[in-house]
């Protein structure tokens, strides 16, 4: 196959600065960072991160994790920021524009996106209420009880999908969304830049605070010291290094059009490789802290209650909306922990929800000319009534627990191993990344980037998502926990995430406008200066 | 806090957190943060 299309000028009468001010763009390179970091950290980073952790050799993990990040990480995300900068395009205009047969990657990337946008901002509308809860404490002395029954009302999973609307999860989605349609209505810097700075620093300050709150409770020594002690036989482990792959790669929100999309608003002048660098250890950093923060609380909570920390070690959900309240019922000054803690969660959620998004309305934009308003409207309409009508009644927990196994395991690493793999062995497009890269960055990355990207980053993934296919064949999902009908776990799972290819090749059969460009577009003179 | 898990923690903190500091280190002095050429108010 050949590898690209010459730069050239757009075919209609519009330059190529237009076209690039019509789209919008961050206005300069720290809004491109922060946006990205915004993205980057999300709740993956609080409620994930310290429990795979401590489940997988503790100190020791940090061995393959911090070489995940620089083999995997790192090399990935800056093959996003690439394939953004070079075509100025959103997810499938930047496949499209790389190579003509691609353009259905870039469509499964934003189906993706939009599936994990509709039960995100259900996450979020949880911690919002949550955080309203943390005053009073509303949760009473069984907060795993409430969670499940006065709060979600959760359905027996036994009996599907349930049509019984409760007003508590439906009036604070509907204001998550119209908020997010607030945001992404006011453009790229002025909306989804802005969020991002304006949000991270406060999110910074507010889980400092939170850290040096919990660091002074009692127990909180014993939990670090779970968290920290190194099983050195754990290296030898694959399923630990395959955790660590796993963590760093959800945890960057790479490979599903993010980073490509984002990188298509900047100016071509940015340091890309420098600015990777950045974005990959902030978000290590700030899960690092959340790793400290979390087992301190956790520790507190063990020695309050004679237990082990490994008795309450727990992830997700179960660790926010059930262990949090214990420690918030337990520990001094726990409301502010709990406001500390909540509106963490729903400043993390809310960039990286934003970003989730702007994949979205940027490739509608892109491939259908449409105003800023206009997109985000045919994007946010159809997903607030699909995400209120799944995830504001009582079988809510069960589908976002399936949906969210499956699009993440089977949809996000999917795409991303396949689409690098055509990248890199297919299309061949890996000489020109390399040289656009070296263009434009202050860290020269020929010999070490490409080895990388074609070899070690694919296996990696290839490895850890080929062990949870097989794990997922060979176990009922939700068992032992719960016991999810069949046809449940086959439409909301493996039938999503086979919908969202079969959508992304069906959109990518739908013709461009005449005018688009599909070649990599032309530097525009003033920048070219 | 066994002197194991405190050094594994210190380890990681300098090596997660003294590479965010290099990384912007570097970056700052690479290219000086510009506006880009690109202006608002398009977007629309």
């Amino acid at each position: 196959m050949s590898t690209q299309s010459p730069a050239s000028q757009p075919p209609s009468g519009a330059t190529q600065a237009d076209i690039e001010k019509k789209r919008g763009s961050f206005s300069s390179r720290n809004v491109f960072i922060f946006a990205a970091i915004g993205s980057a950290v999300g709740l993956g980073n609080i409620w994930r991160f310290p429990k795979e952790a401590f489940d997988n050799g503790g100190g020791a993990f940090m061995v393959p994790y911090i070489i995940a990040l620089l083999t995997a990480g790192i090399p990935f995300l800056l093959l996003d920021y690439v394939m953004g900068h070079r075509t100025r395009g959103s997810a499938p205009l930047a496949f499209a524009r790389t190579h003509g047969k691609t353009e259905w990657l870039g469509w499964w990337q934003v189906g993706i996106c939009f599936v994990i946008a509709v039960y995100y901002a259900a996450i979020l509308a949880w911690s919002l209420r949550y955080t309203i809860f943390s005053f009073g404490k509303d949760w009473g002395d069984d907060p795993g009880t409430f969670f499940g029954g006065d709060f979600l009302h959760a359905s027996d999973p036994a009996k599907g999908v349930s049509t019984d609307f409760v007003a508590g999860l439906l009036i604070p989605l509907v204001l998550v969304w119209v908020a997010v349609l607030v945001i992404m209505a006011l453009g790229v810097q002025k909306g989804v830049g802005a969020t991002s700075v304006i949000f991270i620093p406060i999110l910074v300050l507010a889980f400092l605070v939170l850290v040096v709150r919990a660091l002074f409770l009692p127990g909180a020594v014993d939990g670090l010291e779970a968290l920290f002690t190194p099983d050195w036989g754990a290296l030898s482990d694959t399923g630990v290094w395959a955790a660590a792959y796993a963590q760093i790669f959800f945890s960057l929100s790479i490979g599903f059009g993010i980073m490509i999309t984002y990188s298509s608003y900047v100016g071509r002048k940015v340091d890309l490789t420098g600015s990777g660098l950045v974005v990959g250890f902030a978000n290590s950093s700030f899960e690092l802290l959340c790793g400290i923060g979390v087992f301190s609380a956790l520790g507190f909570m063990a020695q309050a209650q004679g237990l082990q920390i490994s008795e309450v070690a727990a992830g997700g959900p179960g660790l926010a909306f059930v262990a949090f309240p214990t420690i918030i019922n337990e520990a001094p000054a726990g409301v502010l922990i709990g406001i500390l803690f909540f509106a963490s969660l729903i400043l993390a959620g809310i960039t990286s929800l934003v970003s989730i998004l702007e994949v979205v309305i940027s490739a509608i934009r892109d491939k259908f000319d449409m105003s800023r308003i206009g997109a985000t409207l045919a994007v946010l309409v159809p997903a607030t009534v699909i995400s209120v009508f799944f995830f504001s009644t009582t079988s809510a927990l069960h589908v976002l627990d399936i949906v969210d196994n499956f699009i993440n395991k089977f949809g996000i690493l999917f795409v991303a191993v396949v689409s690098m793999v055509v990248l890199v062995w297919i299309v061949r497009a890996l000489p020109d990344f390399v040289d656009h890269l070296e263009g434009s960055g202050s860290i020269r990355i020929r010999g070490w980037w490409p080895a990388l990207v074609a070899v070690i980053t694919p296996l990696a993934l290839a490895f850890v998502l080929v062990s949870d296919f097989i794990d997922t064949l060979e176990t009922k999902y939700g068992l032992p926990d719960t016991d999810y009908p069949d046809w449940m776990v086959n439409t909301f799972g493996w039938g999503l995430v086979a919908a969202v290819i079969v959508i992304g090749v069906l959109a990518s059969l739908v013709k461009w406008r005449p005018d688009t460009n599909l070649s990599i577009p032309a530097i525009p003179e003033e920048e070219n200066q | 806090m066994s002197a194991t898990a405190l050094i594994m923690m210190i380890v990681a903190m300098v090596v997660i957190w003294g590479g965010l500091g290099l990384a912007v280190v570097n970056l700052v002095r690479a290219t000086p943060s510009s506006p880009s050429p690109i202006d608002e108010p398009g977007d629309l």
